[in-house]
C-alpha cells in the first residue's frame, strides 16, 4: 500500500465520516382513502389495546376516513425531520411535558379555532392536564391519560417482615427509612428484595412537592432546582437507595424485573413498596389478579396527599393539511363518550377473563365520573376496590408541571443531575446547582431573555 | 520534496490535454455517479453544516446569524468537555483492543486450513452484521451487574464483577468489551494482509533459527504494517464517532434516558441531543465541525508518525 494512497484514504475517510452523520426521514403521505375521504396521518401513537382501538374506531367514524396509525412511540428526530421537510403528519401524540418545546417554535397549531368550530367543552378536561398543554395562555393540545402517582405496597412482603402497610409512610421519613431497611432482603452481596424504591430520578418532582418545592415556576420560565428543600429531598431519596445496597446493585436488580409479566416484582416478592403510576393497577389486574397489595396516596411530612400527574396529548402540527378533520378526530379521541366506550370494552374483556377491571384514568373528568361511578365494579375484589378509591382520593390533590418552551432541556437537566448523584459523581447540592444553571440557561434561551 | 514549478505546469497541461481523448470523457462518465453523489450527499451537506454553525437554527423556524457564538459556546459548555473526554478515553481503550483482538484472531485463522478458515471467517464476521441497536440492548442484558452473563461468568472464577451499566468507572470498559464483539471486518483485513506476506521470508528466517516471536516481530508486523496503519486510521475515526450502542443503552428510549449516565455521554450522543432533542441545530453543527477538526488533527499526527513505522512496498512514490 503506497504512502500517498494511505494518506488519501485517511483524509477522505475523515472528511466523509465526520460531516455526514445526520440524515432526515420523511413524514407520512396524504393519499385520499377510498371514496375520497381524508386519510389522516399520525405520529407517536399505537393501537396496542382495546382502549386505543375502540377510540380510534370512533374517531375514524367521525371524520369518515381511516387514520394511519404508525404504532411507534413519539420520535423527536422523525417529527422534526417531517416538519422541516414540510411534510408533517396531521396529528402528533406526545408526552405533555414535551409539548411546550414544540409549541414555542410554532410547530403546533394553537387550538382556539378548533375548540370554537367543534364546540369542544374544555370544562370536561382536568385542569392540571390542561395546564400542561397550555403555553402563554394558548391551548396546543387535548389531554389523554392522567397518570397519578400513588404509593403501592406489597402486602405479602411487609407481612413477612413483621410490618403493616402503614409502615410505608412518606410523611414520616424516619419510619420510612427504617421500614425500607427492614424490608430489604439480600442474598449474599446480591439484592433479593428492594424494601422501598423511591423511583428517582423519574419521580423527583413528587419528592420535591412533598418538601414544598415547585421545580418550575407557574409560567414555566424560572427553574427552582437548587432550592435547599429540593436538595434535602434528593439527599433523603438517595440515602434510601444507599441504605439498601447502593445504586449499582439497586438498579441492576431492578433491571432484571419482569415488570409486566406474571413474575412481576410484587408477585415474585422482589419489591416491597414504591410510588408508582396508576396504570400499574391495570397491569397487576391483568397478570396477577389475586395479588394482595395496598395503595395509598403519597404524602408530604404533614400527611397531606401529593399526586404528580403526567400524561400524553394530541396536537395538530401547524403545517397539517387537514386541520379541520384532525380537530374532529382529536375531539372524539378525548371526548367523554369515547372514553366511556373504551372503558366498557376493557370491562367486557376483563369480565370475559374473570379479572378485575380497575378503571381508566383519563384527563377527562366527565368520563372518569361515569367510568368510576358506573362501569368499574370491584365489589368482589376488595383489594382493587380500596386501591381505586385511594387513587381517586389522591387525584384530588394532583399537580402537574407547567408547560415550558424548554421542557425537554429542563427535564434532561434535573434527571442528569440526579443520575450524577446516584452514580457518585457529584454531591446533591453541586448536582442541583449545575442543573439549575443548565435549566435556567435553556429557559432563558427559549424565552428570549 | 516539492515538485518543481515547471513539472507542475507540465502535469496540468497533460491533464487538460487528456480531455481531447474520448477515453478521458468515458472515464469521467463512469466516475460521475460517485462525483455527483459526493457533491450532493457529502460536499453540499458539509457546506450547509458550516453555514448553519454560524446561525441559531431550530430546524423549524428561520435561521438567525450569530457569527462565531456557537463556537464560543463550545468552549464554555462543560458537557462538551465531558463528552469529548469520554470519547477520547473510549477511543484510546477501544482502538488498541480492537486491533489486538483482530490480529490475534486473524493470526489464528491464518494458521488453520483454508476450509476451516472459511467457516471461522464467517462466524467472526457474523456479529458485524448485527444491528448496533441490538448490540446496545444486548449490552444491558449481558452486563447487568446482578443477573448478567458476564458477571455470572466472572463469579464462576471467584470474581465479584463490577456494575458495568451504572458505575462510571466501568461503563466505558464495558462498552469497549461489547464493541470487540464485532471485529470481523478488521479480522478480514488482517487476514488478507497476512496471506500476502511472502512465505520465503519465513522460510529464510526458519533456516536462520529465528524464533516465532522474532518472526512475528521482524517479518509479520513490518509486512502488514500498511494494513495496521489503515485500520488504525479508520478505527480511530470510527470510535471517535461512536454513537449507536451507547445511545441505545443509555439514551434511546424515554425510559432509558431517565437513567442516563454521564460516563456514557459520548460526543455524538451529545451532538444528537443538541440537534434533535433540544433543537439547537446551529450549535450541533458547530459541534460537528469541532469533531471534524479534532479527527483531522489526530489523523494528520497518525499519518506523520506512520512514516517511521509503516513499510510501503512501492517506496515513497
Amino acid at each position: 500500500m503506497s504512502k500517498r494512497y494511505s494518506r488519501s484514504v485517511a483524509v477522505a475517510a475523515a472528511a466523509a465520516l465526520v460531516l455526514t452523520g445526520c440524515g432526515g426521514v420523511g413524514g407520512g403521505d396524504d393519499e385520499p382513502a377510498e371514496g375520497g375521504a381524508v386519510t389522516l396521518t399520525t405520529m407517536g401513537f399505537g393501537v396496542g389495546d382495546e382502549i386505543a382501538s375502540t377510540r380510534v374506531d370512533l374517531a375514524d367514524k367521525t371524520v369518515g376516513g381511516k387514520a394511519k396509525i404508525g404504532n411507534n412511540a413519539f420520535d423527536a428526530q422523525q417529527f422534526l425531520s417531517a416538519v422541516a421537510s414540510n411534510n408533517p403528519p396531521d396529528l402528533v401524540y406526545m408526552d405533555r411535558q414535551l409539548l411546550g418545546t414544540y409549541a414555542a417554535r410554532g410547530t403546533l397549531e394553537p387550538l382556539e379555532s378548533c375548540v370554537e368550530s367543534e364546540q369542544i367543552d374544555l370544562d370536561q378536561y382536568r385542569d392540571p392536564a390542561l395546564a400542561e398543554v397550555t403555553l402563554d395562555d394558548k391551548l396546543y393540545g387535548l389531554p389523554e391519560f392522567y397518570n397519578n402517582r400513588v404509593l403501592m405496597v406489597n402486602d405479602a412482603s411487609v407481612q413477612s417482615a413483621g410490618l403493616t402497610p402503614d409502615a410505608i409512610d412518606p410523611g414520616d421519613r424516619d419510619l420510612l427509612s427504617q421500614s425500607a431497611t427492614k424490608l430489604t432482603k439480600k442474598n449474599g452481596s446480591d439484592l433479593a428484595r428492594i424494601g422501598f424504591d423511591p423511583k428517582i430520578p423519574e419521580f423527583l418532582p413528587i419528592w420535591a412537592k412533598a418538601n414544598g418545592v415547585d421545580m418550575l415556576s407557574e409560567d414555566g420560565k424560572t427553574a427552582n432546582l437548587d432550592d435547599p428543600k429540593l436538595v434535602a429531598a434528593l439527599e433523603y431519596a438517595v440515602g434510601l437507595i444507599q441504605a439498601q445496597g447502593g445504586w449499582g446493585s439497586f438498579k441492576a436488580f431492578r433491571d432484571s424485573f419482569d415488570f409486566f409479566g406474571e413474575e412481576n416484582p410484587f408477585a415474585a416478592d422482589q419489591l416491597a413498596s414504591f410510588p408508582m403510576e396508576d396504570w400499574y393497577l391495570n397491569v397487576l389486574a391483568d397478570v396477577s389478579p389475586d395479588l394482595k397489595f395496598t395503595v395509598a396516596p403519597f404524602t408530604d411530612e404533614q400527611g397531606q396527599p401529593v399526586d404528580w400527574v403526567t400524561g400524553t396529548a394530541w396536537a395538530i402540527p401547524a403545517a397539517s393539511e387537514h386541520k379541520e378533520q384532525a380537530c374532529k378526530w382529536i375531539k372524539t379521541m378525548t371526548d367523554s363518550e369515547t372514553w366511556i366506550a373504551a372503558a366498557e370494552a376493557r370491562r367486557d374483556k376483563r369480565d370475559a377473563e374473570n379479572k378485575p377491571f380497575s378503571g381508566v384514568y383519563t384527563g377527562n373528568e366527565v368520563a372518569d365520573e361515569k367510568i368510576f361511578g358506573e362501569i368499574v365494579d370491584l365489589a368482589d375484589t376488595p383489594v382493587y376496590d380500596k386501591a381505586v378509591k385511594n387513587v381517586l382520593e389522591a387525584q384530588e390533590s394532583a399537580f402537574s408541571m407547567p408547560s415550558s418552551p424548554a421542557g425537554s432541556e429542563f427535564r434532561t437537566a434535573w434527571q442528569d443531575a440526579v443520575n450524577r448523584v446516584l452514580s457518585g459523581q457529584q454531591a446533591p447540592a453541586a448536582a442541583m446547582a449545575q442543573a439549575q444553571q443548565e435549566a435556567q440557561a435553556a429557559l432563558d434561551n427559549a424565552t428570549g431573555n | 520534496m516539492p515538485a518543481p514549478a515547471n513539472d507542475r505546469k507540465a502535469r496540468t497541461r497533460r491533464w487538460f490535454a487528456g480531455f481531447r481523448e474520448r477515453e478521458t470523457w468515458a472515464a469521467y462518465a463512469f466516475l460521475s455517479p460517485w462525483i455527483i453523489g459526493f457533491l450532493v450527499f457529502m460536499g453540499g451537506p458539509m457546506v450547509i453544516s458550516f453555514v448553519l454553525s454560524l446561525t441559531d437554527y431550530d430546524a423549524i423556524g428561520d435561521t438567525r446569524n450569530v457569527g462565531w457564538a456557537n463556537y464560543e459556546k463550545l468552549l464554555s459548555d462543560p458537557k462538551i468537555r465531558t463528552s469529548l473526554a469520554n470519547t477520547m478515553i473510549y477511543t484510546v481503550l477501544a482502538v488498541p483492543a480492537t486491533m489486538i483482538v483482530s490480529l490475534t484472531l486473524a493470526s489464528m485463522l491464518h494458521r488453520v486450513g483454508r476450509r476451516s478458515a472459511g467457516v471461522f471467517r464467517t462466524l467472526f464476521y457474523l456479529p458485524e452484521v448485527t444491528p448496533k441497536v441490538a448490540v446496545g440492548v444486548l449490552f444491558l442484558l449481558l452486563f447487568n451487574g446482578q443477573v448478567g452473563l458476564v458477571n455470572g461468568a466472572l463469579g464462576l472464577v471467584g470474581i465479584d464483577g463490577p456494575q458495568w451499566s451504572t458505575d462510571p468507572n466501568w461503563v466505558k470498559p464495558g462498552l469497549v468489551l461489547m464493541d470487540i464483539w464485532s471485529v470481523g471486518g478488521t479480522v478480514i483485513i488482517y487476514l488478507a494482509a497476512l496471506n500476502n506476506v511472502p512465505r520465503d521470508l519465513y522460510e529464510a528466517a526458519a533456516l536462520d533459527g529465528v524464533s516465532a516471536w522474532q518472526r512475528f516481530r521482524h517479518i509479520t508486523l513490518p509486512m502488514i504494517s500498511g494494513a495496521l496503519f489503515f485500520t488504525l486510521i479508520v478505527q480511530t475515526i470510527y470510535k471517535l464517532q461512536t454513537f449507536d450502542e451507547a445511545y441505545t443503552a443509555f439514551y434511546g428510549s424515554a425510559a432509558s434516558a431517565q437513567y442516563s449516565n454521564d460516563a456514557a455521554l459520548f460526543y455524538l450522543v451529545y451532538l444528537f441531543q443538541q440537534a434533535f432533542q433540544f433543537l439547537h441545530m446551529g450549535f450541533a453543527s458547530a459541534m460537528a465541525w469541532l469533531l471534524f477538526v479534532v479527527i483531522m488533527i489526530i489523523t494528520i499526527i497518525q499519518v506523520r508518525v506512520s512514516n517511521r513505522f509503516v513499510y510501503y512496498e512501492g517506496g515513497d512514490r
